[in-house]
């Protein structure tokens, strides 16, 4: 492969991936709105299109027709950067996750890492937008936000290096390829580790927190503090933070799907594998998630820090430390084995 | 033992989600409940009270009213007003006017009490949204007139 080629491949994934980033965060808003219709046995959007599916453009246009204020006490710099930084972290992230075995943008042998370094400039962007509105609900929203990201981080990573330790890869790609059928995913590989679909669960109860998800969305607690961070943020400034929040759910539930559903392996012999399985499994993973977000009520602060510290934590070392145990004792059963 | 009682709220915390998970796919499953309503609406039942509305006669068409005037006068609030004229060679006087100003009407039903022939009813009509005061004065007997020629159009 020549330079030229090179340049060409990498704006393609560029663009494939802002394209793929915004119309998820477009008809994933249309799909929660679906579900939550028929959860509450009401039908949701159907008037705008055939089952109202052009309501996401609808909306899109009304958003970017609306003028952007920009209120006088704010800072200026702080606020038109935020929802950037919201925005920009998680498509970056895109560029790493392998849709099929060859439909990678850029192949990084420290992928997972990658992602978790971006996910984490994520509150940062909560953070300076909560900050820089000079709105007080804005600004406890903002602080609720960091605390409830930091909570979270902690037994997320430790899940994830108890991972890097049975794949001994942070390759995305190599670890898709170490699951190849459903009883080498490692959410069953039980003699790797004997908590492995604890340790799913717990990956994904941090993920929904991290992306600031009900029944852990504390940080735009309508009913205390407004709309929390994004209270001042009017037109395509709010769009782009719900776009942020919509991209940041299709990368937790793509690195649950990688991490332990076995990626775009297919899990049917008589299927092949390819993109088609790892889409399958991340709107499963997005259905759970919205399923779970019209099932529960808001948790308290202290619920949500209490479920992270006193449960998650204690739960994903002792996981670690069984993982490690498992590791010394049968050397085979970990990694590609 | 204190971690008995750790495990413990641990799994029934965990159990209780599971069964809350359970009863909206359950609902998610089943058929919506709710009304399509500029598409679709309800069909009032017959003890729905409304605003009043004239009855016709079944056989003429016309209105059973005999312009007695008791619904006006037993009117708390005054709401109604009545005009009659008895034309040449008939026996009995025929209803020219019939106005129900529904902005002062309290739906207590007296009118309809007082009647003696039956000659008024509650409707049916809930949709009542509307621009102006004035579009709450109703003329009772060109609804009648319109309700009339539209079984005719639907017949």
């Amino acid at each position: 492969m020549n330079a030229s080629t090179e340049v060409y491949r990498l704006i393609a994934f560029l663009v494939g991936l802002i394209a793929f980033a915004a119309l998820n965060a477009a008809y994933l808003v249309w799909l929660e709105r679906k579900v939550c219709g028929h959860i509450q046995r009401r039908i949701g959007p159907k008037e705008v299109g055939p089952y109202g599916l052009l309501q996401p453009i609808a909306d899109g246009i009304k958003l970017m027709t609306k003028q952007v204020m920009l209120p006088p006490q704010v800072d200026p710099v702080l606020f038109r950067i935020a929802p950037a930084l919201v925005l920009i972290p998680a498509v970056m992230s895109f560029v790493v996750i392998p849709f099929s075995e060859n439909l990678v943008a850029r192949e990084i042998n420290v992928g997972l890492l990658m992602v978790f370094a971006f996910a984490s400039v994520n509150v940062l962007g909560l953070l300076v937008g909560g900050w820089g509105s000079a709105n007080k609900y804005a600004v406890i929203s903002a602080a609720r936000c960091v605390s409830q990201n930091v909570a979270y981080e902690i037994p997320m990573l430790i899940t994830v290096i108890t991972m890097v330790m049975i794949t001994g890869t942070m390759n995305l790609n190599e670890i898709v390829m170490q699951q190849p059928d459903i009883t080498r995913w490692y959410v069953f590989r039980f003699t790797a580790s004997p908590l492995a679909p604890v340790a799913f669960i717990i990956f994904f109860i941090c993920s929904l927190a991290e992306t600031n998800r009900a029944p852990f969305d504390l940080g735009e607690a309508e009913s205390e503090l407004i709309a929390g961070f994004h209270t001042e943020y009017s037109g395509m400034g709010f769009g782009l933070f719900f776009m942020g929040e919509y991209a940041n759910i299709v990368i937790g539930t793509s690195l649950a799907t990688i991490l332990f559903l076995g990626g775009w392996q297919s899990p049917v012999p008589f299927i092949p594998g390819g993109w088609w399985w790892f889409l399958a499994k991340v709107y499963f993973l997005i259905f759970c998630v919205m399923w779970i977000r019209w099932t529960y009520p808001r948790t308290t602060l202290w619920g949500l820090l209490n479920l992270s510290w006193k449960i998650l934590i204690p739960i994903s070392l002792l996981n670690l430390l069984l993982t490690g145990g498992m590791l010394k004792l049968m050397p085979l059963a970990g990694g590609a084995g | 033992m204190i971690m008995g009682a750790y495990f413990k709220d641990l799994f029934g915390g965990f159990w209780s989600l599971i069964v809350g998970l359970a009863i909206t796919i359950k609902y998610f499953f089943q058929p919506v409940v709710t009304l399509q309503y500029p598409h679709e609406s309800l069909k009032m039942t017959p003890r729905f009270r409304g605003h009043i509305d004239l009855v016709a006669d079944p056989g003429t068409g016309e209105p059973l009213c005999i312009v007695c005037g008791m619904c006006q006068r037993s009117c708390p609030s005054g709401c109604i007003s009545l005009k009659g004229e008895k034309p040449e060679g008939a026996k009995k006087k025929v209803l020219t006017a019939y106005t129900l100003d529904f902005t002062r009407c309290s739906l207590c039903g007296l009118c309809v009490e007082s009647c003696n022939f039956g000659a008024i009813d509650f409707s049916k009509e809930y949709n009542l949204a509307g621009p102006s005061r004035e579009a709450y004065v109703f003329d009772l007997l060109k609804r009648l007139k319109d309700r009339r020629s539209n079984a005719d159009a639907d017949a």
